[in-house]
């Protein structure tokens, strides 16, 4: 289980979360939604401890991730991360690329952690590609790559923080495919996304961000289709026409 | 009948020269070598190190780079003799030549690691990796792929440079072929000779140079 508890989190002079309350249980999927600049990103990336938090805790399986003694290199095989852009290692193949981490952070032997990336290779439809460079592949297949590579540390929890917003629009569909099978599988998500209609179907719960704080959160029923707040309502009617 | 003072080139020579050129190989290799690890920790620290760090290590790369390299190796000979440490002439010339290699090859790696988006050591970072695994797994293999051309290029002026020893007294190319041209008065051959090692050595590495960028950029 996540528990996001009143965290406040600045870059210098300008406070991007003010104060955010979220818990995510053990094979939820939650969507956040909201406009550009409202935080979203800052969050993923505080909850797996790359940038620091001013306020508040983040407590994760029981682990304090801002706490002085947390070995956040450790506490981070329990949170896989994909990103917007792919950050594919252009020096590596396919396969090296997904077995790298299970090798140099787990310490597994070469032929286990090999063993391992084939098997998500295979899960996100990459089993043609072992010995491809990343660089010479689509941007879906590329993302693909990243969600197999973060699956391949068998982490508890998934961080996506707009995984398809690089995409051209044709290859938007596969990469979504990937994440439905994620959440049919029972992976726990957070997903920051603006494919309202996705997590619309995918979603546990939906949380709408505002200047940095949560201002609507609760099921895709009460948030998409009948929301509370009217900056909700608002930035809904601009994101659906 | 008639002694000639001056004795034409032959055969005899040859070991004579081979040592010239092993001895110019030699010293490159070294600089080469010693400023590629040096200036790979010099361009490290300067790609990531703080403002004050950078400009101090900046300046002192800087005047490296702007001094003449022959004013260099003369400047620290006779420095070194005068404080009473004489050095061979070897060991002088691999240390001015490696620290002014390492000037050029900082600059070339700190834009290697500066090239890496930052992007990509964050992805590394939320799979677990340390810092110095993303120093060691990302960082430093796809700045160096990114830089091996103008690694290449410095390291094939070195070579060149590496002539320029021969003023304190190294006995690489240069020098003995000086000493044969004295000795034979035949300077059109043997600086022909000289020229045409060197065209060897480089051409098909700057080719090569060539080859690989050209790879990359596809
Ligand atoms: N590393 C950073 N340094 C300074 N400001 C940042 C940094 N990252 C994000 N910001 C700022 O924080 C705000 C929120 O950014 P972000 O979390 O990326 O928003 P979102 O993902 O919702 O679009 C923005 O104003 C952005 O400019
Ligand atoms: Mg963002």
């Amino acid at each position: 289980m996540i528990k996001i508890q009143g965290v406040y989190k600045s870059f210098d002079e300008l406070e991007v979360l003010k104060g955010v309350d979220l818990d995510v249980k053990k094979g939820e999927v939650i969507s956040v939604i909201g406009g550009s600049g409202s935080g979203k990103s800052t969050l993923l990336y505080c909850i797996n401890g790359i940038e620091k938090i001013q306020q508040g805790n983040i407590i994760v399986d029981e682990i304090d991730v801002h706490a002085k003694g947390t070995n956040r290199d450790n506490l981070r095989q329990r949170l896989g991360m994909v990103f917007q852009q792919f950050n594919s290692f252009p020096h590596l193949t396919v396969l090296e690329n997904a077995s790298l981490a299970p090798r140099i952070v787990k310490k597994l032997k070469k032929k286990e952690a090999i063993e391992i990336a084939k098997e998500e290779l295979n899960n996100v439809g990459l089993s043609d590609k072992f010995d491809e460079y990343p660089t010479r592949m689509s941007g879906g297949q590329q993302q693909r790559l990243a969600i197999a590579r973060a699956l391949a540390m068998k982490p508890e929890y998934m961080l996506f923080d707009e995984v398809t917003s690089a995409l051209d629009p044709e290859l938007v569909g596969e990469v979504l495919d990937t994440l439905r099978m994620l959440s049919d599988a029972g992976m726990t998500m957070i997903c920051v996304t603006h494919e309202i209609a996705f997590a619309r179907e995918v979603s546990d719960k939906i949380a709408f961000f505002h200047q940095g704080i949560i201002e609507e959160l609760g099921t895709p029923e009460q948030v998409i289709s009948n929301p509370q707040k009217e900056t909700t309502q608002k930035f809904l009617s601009k994101v659906l026409h | 009948m008639g002694m000639s003072l001056f004795t034409p080139l032959s055969w005899n020579d040859s070991g004579f020269i081979l040592t010239g050129v092993l001895n110019t190989v030699y010293i490159s290799l070294v600089a080469i070598t010693i400023g590629t690890v040096l200036g790979l920790a010099v361009g490290f620290l300067r790609a990531e190190s703080n403002r004050v760090t950078n400009t101090l290590l900046g300046g002192v790369l800087d005047i490296l780079r702007s001094v003449p390299l022959i004013i260099q190796l003369i400047l620290f000979s006779t420095y070194i003799g005068a404080m009473g440490h004489p050095l061979n002439p070897f060991a002088a010339g691999s240390i001015v030549l490696s620290l002014y290699t390492m000037a050029f090859m900082g600059e070339v790696f700190r834009g290697g690691f500066e090239s890496v988006p930052q992007s990509m050591v964050v992805a590394g970072r939320s799979l677990g990796m340390s810092y110095w695994q993303t120093v060691l797994y990302i960082r430093l293999p796809i700045g160096m792929r990114a830089v091996f051309p103008s690694w290449l290029g410095v390291a094939l002026s070195v070579i060149k440079d590496s002539a320029l020893v021969s003023v304190i007294g190294y006995m690489e190319l240069l020098r003995t072929s000086e000493q044969l041209i004295s000795r034979t008065q035949q300077p059109l051959e043997i600086l022909l000779g000289v020229g045409l090692f060197y065209f060897i050595i480089s051409y098909p590495l700057s080719l090569y140079g060539k080859y690989v960028e050209r790879k990359m950029a596809i």
